[in-house]
């Protein structure tokens, strides 16, 4: 009998009380058969006509126009490489580089000469960690880091592992914050790096970065930071907090993709081991020729955020807050993961219970959503930022982020929350497991038969 | 005389605010449109009471700048048109 009910919901609710792990993994594998029925009882009233509305910005941004108007004489007339010395083609690009450096340094208090251009924060996390673990490692040999950090900060410390480092990753609280306390003690005298993410981009939350900064300081510790979600999002000064490295993304912020940069502290000097050979461009911390037009691109985005950013702020947290009564005041059991206070306000990660993220994302078409990272939305794994956050299994699979930026509109917000209403009314009405809970039993009492 | 000077800077703003909005409405695009349209009218509502000369002087440059922008822009986003949203309705993306 209750094996029965466990099948019939798969759609709705994969996991549940009690169910082992395994079991559960066999369950998930079903979804591709049982989901388009289900997709089909709940969106069959909408065969919508249009593009689907775009709520991911933490995944990517769109490119601001003023963005792209900057960038395009460099790829047309002004195309020269700008490492030549010798004629003025290089002179105009090499122009261009550096007036672009420095929009870059000034949106983070930074000099010119600290910042390095790489092909986005994925490489700039990779050079931070790696880079300067192998500079230092025959003196230190053990990096701090979190449990919710992106995966190439992760696997960049599990590429160290293997070298011989080792690696703390601390836990994080269940509002997704490290303690400080534990970050303080987790330090030890071989600890060279601590890497810690400024916002994070599944829930939000802004980590202590600044206490952080001054820990680290004071047990001569390098702090880098993936400030990917954050830079140009909110104020950001390396000094005031701080900051050793720091990591950038230009397709976070209305740039294009495949641009980034590194920050890298001169005073007192951070020193790293360069993960690429070539030509000895970026001070030797990254070969390769620059792409003049990416990196005007990200320079006016730069220009752009500073300028705007108290106007987006104010806005977005405007639009989050609208989305987030208008959704809470019709659906009840929503859980808002992450900090309600410390974080940035245009990535809001809700979790619906009794109905399950995947078909809910499925049910709403016409909204471009996602459950968490791009990186991991391919698999059916709950993410590890909410495992991390102590979110139940359930709770981990029912989440959705709805990722809101400078160019969404308040209509859009109005469709989404009215979308999410409906959806998550509909997909409850079909699942049991919301039907005991109106008659009042307590799912958390049920002993599921094991099979 | 500061009377007719001020009464030409206004005329100048005005026609440079009705003609950023002109064009802003030529994107093709839903939210290129919708946000061109609405931070400048935030922009010169919020600068409505301005008086220092040298203040509004660089904020007209930076519009005129930014109308060139909107004008190139416009027509990139017609070369290579924006698909209409689900919110759009029926005459959407045919500006
Ligand atoms: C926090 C964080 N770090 C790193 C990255 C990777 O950045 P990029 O795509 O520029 O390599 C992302 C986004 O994908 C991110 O959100």
């Amino acid at each position: 009998m209750l094996p029965g009910i466990c099948r019939s919901t798969v759609g709705a609710v994969r996991s549940v009380v009690g169910v082992s792990r395994r079991h559960f993994l066999q369950q998930s594998s079903s979804l591709g058969t049982v989901a388009p029925k289900l997709e089909d009882a709940v969106t069959n009233e909408d065969t919508f006509a249009g593009r689907a509305l775009y709520m991911d910005a933490q995944s990517t941004t769109p490119l601001d126009p003023r963005v792209l108007d900057a960038m395009m004489p460099y790829s047309l007339a002004y195309f020269g490489n700008p490492h030549s010395r010798t004629h003025s083609y290089g002179w105009e690009s090499e122009e261009a580089v550096e007036k672009a450096r420095a929009q870059v340094a000034r949106l983070i208090g930074a000099d010119s000469r600290e910042i390095i251009f790489t092909s986005g924060a994925t490489e700039s996390n990779n050079i931070s960690v790696k880079g300067v673990g192998r500079f230092y490692k025959s003196r230190k040999k053990h990096i701090l880091t979190t449990q919710t950090e992106h995966k190439c900060v992760l696997d960049s410390c599990r590429a160290l592992e293997g070298e011989g480092f080792e690696v703390t990753y601390l836990p994080v609280q269940s509002n997704g914050i490290v303690d400080l306390k534990v970050f303080e003690e987790a330090i030890r005298p071989d600890t060279v790096l601590a890497s810690v993410m400024m916002v994070n981009n599944e829930i939000g939350v802004k980590q202590p970065i600044p206490e952080m900064g001054k820990i680290c300081r004071a047990h001569k510790v390098f702090l880098h930071t993936d400030a990917a979600q954050a830079v140009g999002k909110i104020p950001v000064d390396v000094n005031e907090m701080n900051i050793d490295l720091m990591s950038i993304s230009g397709h976070k912020i209305y740039a294009p993709k495949g641009i980034g940069a590194l920050y890298v502290r001169r005073r007192p000097r951070v020193r790293i081991e360069a993960l690429q050979s070539g030509g000895g461009q970026e001070r030797g911390m990254r070969s390769g020729t620059l792409p003049t037009p990416l990196i005007v691109g990200l320079g006016e985005a730069c220009n752009i955020s500073q300028k705007e950013m108290e106007y987006d702020h104010k806005r977005i947290s405007a639009l989050a807050n609208r989305l987030i009564s208008k959704v809470t005041g019709q659906i009840s059991d929503v859980i808002q993961n992450g900090d309600p206070d410390q974080r940035y306000p245009g990535c809001v990660n809700l979790s619906f219970a009794y109905i399950e993220g995947e078909s809910l994302l499925m049910a709403l078409k016409s909204v471009a959503l996602s459950s968490g990272s791009a990186c991991t939305s391919a698999s059916l794994e709950p993410s590890y930022v909410l495992r991390a956050i102590g979110a139940a299994e359930d709770l981990a699979h029912s989440s959705i982020r709805f990722g809101i930026g400078r160019f969404t509109t308040e209509e859009e917000i109005d469709y989404t929350a009215q979308q999410c209403i409906s959806k998550v009314t509909a997909l409850r009405e079909m699942s049991p497991l919301w039907e005991m809970v109106q008659e009042g039993i307590d799912i958390k009492e049920i002993q599921w038969s094991q099979h | 005389m500061a009377a007719t000077m001020a009464n030409a800077t206004r005329a100048t703003v005005l026609k440079l605010y009705r003609e950023i909005l002109r064009e802003s409405k030529k994107f093709t695009g839903y939210n290129y449109r919708e946000y061109a349209l609405r931070r400048t009218k935030v922009a010169f509502r919020e600068n409505k009471s301005l008086t220092d000369e040298a203040k509004i002087k660089a904020l007209i440059q930076e519009a005129e700048e930014n109308l060139q922008i909107i004008k190139r822009q416009v027509v990139l986003s017609q070369l290579y048109k924006d698909p209409s949203l689900v919110i759009e309705g029926e005459n959407a993306g045919q500006r």
